[in-house]
């Protein structure tokens, strides 16, 4: 594989070596050792088109650990925010040698036309991309599902996990909603009807009106960012009506098996999707999946550009 | 003037016989006939002139996309021989000037009839009538209004114009596109939009606008014409309306006849246009419309965007692709060859109807002794490849590029006069 | 140095038999423990995966030699080869540090096969992330030559003259069912 711009990029046995590689990954880290050489002389561009400081860090990190040269090249106050185009970035991006781009866009679809236009001829990693994917999320999220429910080692299989919110918006949930589903596990999606997209009956999930009703049987909720502009668009009433309905508080959080995690791919809303007290709670494990971000960017990097070109 | 013989061919694919064509006319129909120029139409069959209700030239304002006399050379290139040049420009074609200007562009460069199409509201702003009737007055003779690219949305300005455009039959072409149904939308929703996480166009929004227009259209007793349908749910409309006795004409693009919505998986903005590209049963149904009648014609909808239009993200790239050249063989892929239409519907649907929807009284005529010589010459059994690069279009933003299309032009006559002999401009 | 999993063909003879390496084995182990001044200071790091493998089992035997367990560990030096570029990205093995870790230590690399001598230059790369040991030695079950590097091994358990173009495998009945040493004509 020489990109990653997809969840549906990875069969279920490519996600595997992903989250295994991330975990011997991350017990290097453990045993303390800093850097590690594999990426040493490789240029990895991070090119971010939105503000998003925990990606781009994580990246950045990630990038850093494995020995590569690191360029941050952000839109505010580059030659992007002067109205540069996607192709003529890309272009000097292929003369400074770039080995690999990690893009952060607001355009669906951008890291495929990054990819495959011909512009540059490094890998593309999608860090996001309008409301379309954000594979790396969706594999972080599912290493940190596996390493709670299934001992970190091999798949899914069985677990349930809930999406909870602004799923049509949301590229952590598209992406959530392929990878889980490749690695074996159940999906509920769970949202307001205004806030599900168009089709989303033929994903495979199954689809619930009512958080209620959606949380005795799980394994781990997911909760989305739900943005409070959404409402001027009619998409819900009011910020109050949200949370009532759809946010995740103790009382809800009660109603979950004593096992079950509650993960939210940041930055929260406190008290609108998620309240302060769950977020905080023993069960949250919103924390432990940013360290883990780091550790499944690395396995990501490595993998893409640890090995000879366009393979792994 | 030069007189050619069009020898071998089949008018309307059905009779076989030879044309002179002499002084501006078609001056003999039958055998032997003799002339300055041959022309070898072996295998071919010969059409009148196509006449495209639906062309957007672009200039004046953004000549760096096309300019009337490149789409001239398209059209021609795509056996036309007379084209509508929408509104949209820049300034936007509202008033009597703007439209004589066009106009004027069209007869110097002299190779299809160019129709300037008036903006129904000032500025395309949706809120006050252009002025109709000076433009109908005009050196150009403007029968057509649209604000193409924008819908008439506001229901009262919608009815005005239906009913003020009676005074010189004119017809009110709507760009059906309900506006808060579609706030940057960028695709079909559909299945493929949720997945693509790109924002949806649904096909409620160009339903809800034919439906509403239809019954206005009744109400004031107007003739509507309706712009490149693109759902199932829209051709229904417009055969309810019909079986109403509802005065309403109605095209669908060489492009909805063709691709689903599917293609935008690519995330390549060729396939970027407005209306989107729907699904499979739309093109299923809007084919089935476009041979049992519903859909009277064909319009190209051709729009022509320089490359930095299109080599760019999704979100950031203009809608429109072009179409002048490939229309014919577009038909002939989807509606002739599976055996859908004749050719002599295709005549109806692609010269005889939008001439008489635009009222232009020298073009669709039929291919008889005395008609003035509009005629194409299409051999629809020559497979060839489409490349971008070789459009006499200002901008190579066709999404046939790559593919092998059935059917080429192999000679244009505009008005008497060869404008592509041999597959190329003359 | 290949693992191949396929059946032993035409070409392929048995060099060591179960025997043959549980014999080695000891040997090794006798020469650690005589060298080492009773091993009382000694951590073995296996490279994964059938080096991880023999560090497991000469732990064992030191064992019932001295009365003492002995810290075993295993060693990943993916990362850290020179030929990373010249094929696909490779799946990681695990690392495992003993408790006590290497600070100070006298550290024995175990491996199945010295070839080239690269793989174990990578470990001593990879070692030094976890810290400065008093020494490192290196025992392998089979040393076959052709070395490409200035290393060479403490402890052999068999010299195996080979041609560079034989490939020469390990099979140990951990993973692979069975122990012998196979040499095959390429």
């Amino acid at each position: 594989m020489k990109h990653l711009l997809s969840a549906a990029d990875l069969t279920r046995e490519d996600a595997i070596t992903v989250l295994d590689t991330a975990s011997q990954l991350a017990a290097a880290t453990a045993q303390g050792v800093g850097k590690l050489p594999p990426l040493r002389g490789r240029t990895v561009v991070n090119l971010f088109y939105e503000d998003s400081t925990r990606t781009r860090t994580s990246f950045e990190a990630a990038a850093k650990r494995l020995s590569a040269d690191v360029i941050n090249f952000s839109a505010k106050g580059s030659s992007v925010s002067k109205g540069e185009s996607l192709k003529d970035t890309a272009l000097t991006l292929e003369a400074m040698g770039a080995d690999a781009v990690v893009i952060r866009h607001h355009s669906s679809g951008a890291p495929h036309q990054l990819a495959n236009s011909g512009w540059i001829s490094g890998g593309v990693v999608n860090a996001g991309d309008g409301t379309h994917e954000h594979p790396t999320q969706a594999l972080l999220d599912a290493y940190t599902l596996r390493r709670h429910l299934r001992d970190n080692t091999g798949d899914l299989a069985g677990v349930k996990v809930a999406i909870v919110g602004d799923v049509l918006h949301s590229r952590v949930a598209r992406s959530n909603a392929i990878l889980l589903q490749t690695l074996g596990a159940s999906v509920r999606l769970v949202g307001p009807p205004t806030l599900l997209p168009f089709g989303v009956e033929t994903w495979g999930c199954e689809v619930s009106y009512d958080l209620d009703s959606s949380l005795d049987d799980v394994d781990a909720v997911m909760m989305l960012r739900v943005q409070r502009e959404r409402m001027n668009a009619a998409y819900f009433p009011s910020a109050h009506e949200y949370s009532n309905r759809y946010g995740l508080n103790s009382v809800r959080a009660a109603r979950m098996p004593d096992h079950a995690i509650v993960m939210h791919p940041g930055p929260m809303n406190r008290g609108m999707e998620i309240t302060a007290d769950v977020a905080d709670s023993p069960r949250s494990v919103i924390v432990e999946q940013v360290s883990n971000g780091v550790s499944v960017r690395m396995a990501v990097l490595y993998l893409l550009l640890g090995g000879t070109e366009g393979t792994a | 003037m030069t007189s050619y013989v069009i020898t071998g061919g089949t008018l309307l694919g059905e009779e076989a016989a030879d044309l002179l064509i002499e002084d501006g006319v078609i001056s003999a129909i039958g055998s032997g006939l003799k002339g300055d120029v041959v022309v070898d139409a072996s295998g071919c069959v010969i059409l009148p002139g196509l006449v495209d209700l639906h062309t957007h030239l672009r200039e004046p304002g953004r000549e760096d996309a096309e300019t009337v006399l490149s789409g001239s050379r398209a059209a021609a290139k795509g056996g036309f021989t007379c084209v509508h040049a929408m509104a949209n420009t820049t300034p936007v074609a509202d008033s009597a000037g703007v439209v004589e200007q066009v106009w004027r562009l069209g007869q110097q460069a002299g190779l299809v009839e160019v129709r300037p199409v008036g903006a129904v509201t000032m500025g395309l702003g949706g809120e006050s009538l252009a002025e109709l009737g000076a433009m109908a007055d005009s050196a150009a003779h403007v029968r057509v209004f649209s604000d193409d690219g924008k819908c008439v949305y506001d229901a009262a300005i919608m009815r005005r114009a239906l009913e003020y455009v009676k005074a010189f039959d004119g017809v009110i072409a709507q760009h059906a596109q309900e506006p808060r149904l579609t706030e940057n939308a960028q695709m079909n929703e559909g299945v493929v939009s949720g997945k693509l996480g790109l924002a949806g166009w649904p096909a409620v929004a160009e339903e809800a606008i034919i439906a509403r227009d239809v019954l206005l259209a009744q109400h004031v007793g107007a003739r509507l014409h309706v712009c490149h349908l693109s759902t199932a749910g829209s051709v229904d409309i417009i055969r309810w309306a019909k079986a109403r006795g509802i005065n309403v004409t109605a095209e669908v693009t060489p492009h909805h006849l063709y691709f689903t919505d599917d293609v935008v998986e690519s995330y390549n903005p060729i396939f970027k246009v407005n209306p989107p590209l729907r699904t499979a049963a739309d093109v299923e149904a809007v084919r089935a419309g476009l041979a049992d009648g519903t859909i009277d014609i064909v319009a190209t909808d051709h729009a022509p965007h320089p490359s930095e239009d299109k080599d760019c993200e999704w979100s950031a790239a203009a809608f429109g692709m072009t179409g002048l050249e490939s229309a014919l063989s577009i038909v002939n892929a989807t509606m002739v060859k599976s055996g859908a239409m004749t050719w002599a519907q295709v005549a109806e649907r692609m010269s005889f109807a939008p001439a008489r929807i635009g009222k232009v009284e020298t073009q669709g005529q039929p291919l008889t002794v005395g008609s003035p010589a509009n005629i194409v010459v299409f051999n629809p059994s020559i497979e060839a490849e489409v490349v971008p690069v070789n459009t006499a279009s200002a901008s190579r933003n066709t999404p046939y590029g790559g593919l092998t299309l059935p059917g080429q032009v192999v000679a244009t006559f505009f008005a008497g006069r060869a404008t592509v002999l041999e597959g190329e401009l003359v | 140095m290949t693992h191949d999993f396929e059946p032993a063909t035409r070409d392929t003879r048995v060099v060591l038999d179960s025997d043959d390496i549980s014999r080695a084995l000891t040997r090794l182990a006798h020469e650690v423990v005589e060298r080492t001044h009773g091993a009382t200071n000694l951590t073995l790091m296996g490279i994964p995966t059938r080096g991880a493998d023999l560090a497991v089992r000469l732990a064992a035997k030191i064992e019932q030699i001295q009365g003492q367990p002995v810290p075993v560990g295993a060693l990943d030096v993916t990362m850290y080869r020179d030929d990373l570029r010249l094929r696909p990205a490779r799946a990681l093995q695990p690392t495992t540090i003993p408790a006590d870790g290497i600070e100070g230590r006298l550290v024995v690399l175990v491996d199945d096969v010295l070839f080239s001598g690269r793989t174990i230059r990578s470990a001593l790369d990879a070692l030094s992330e976890h810290g400065r040991p008093q020494a490192v030695q290196l025992a392998v079950l089979v040393d076959r030559g052709h070395r490409e590097l200035p290393i060479r091994a403490d402890y052999v358990g068999k010299n195996l003259p080979t041609s560079k173009s034989e490939s020469v495998q390990v099979q140990l009945v951990e993973r692979d069912g069975i122990d012998q040493v196979t040499i095959e004509q390429a």
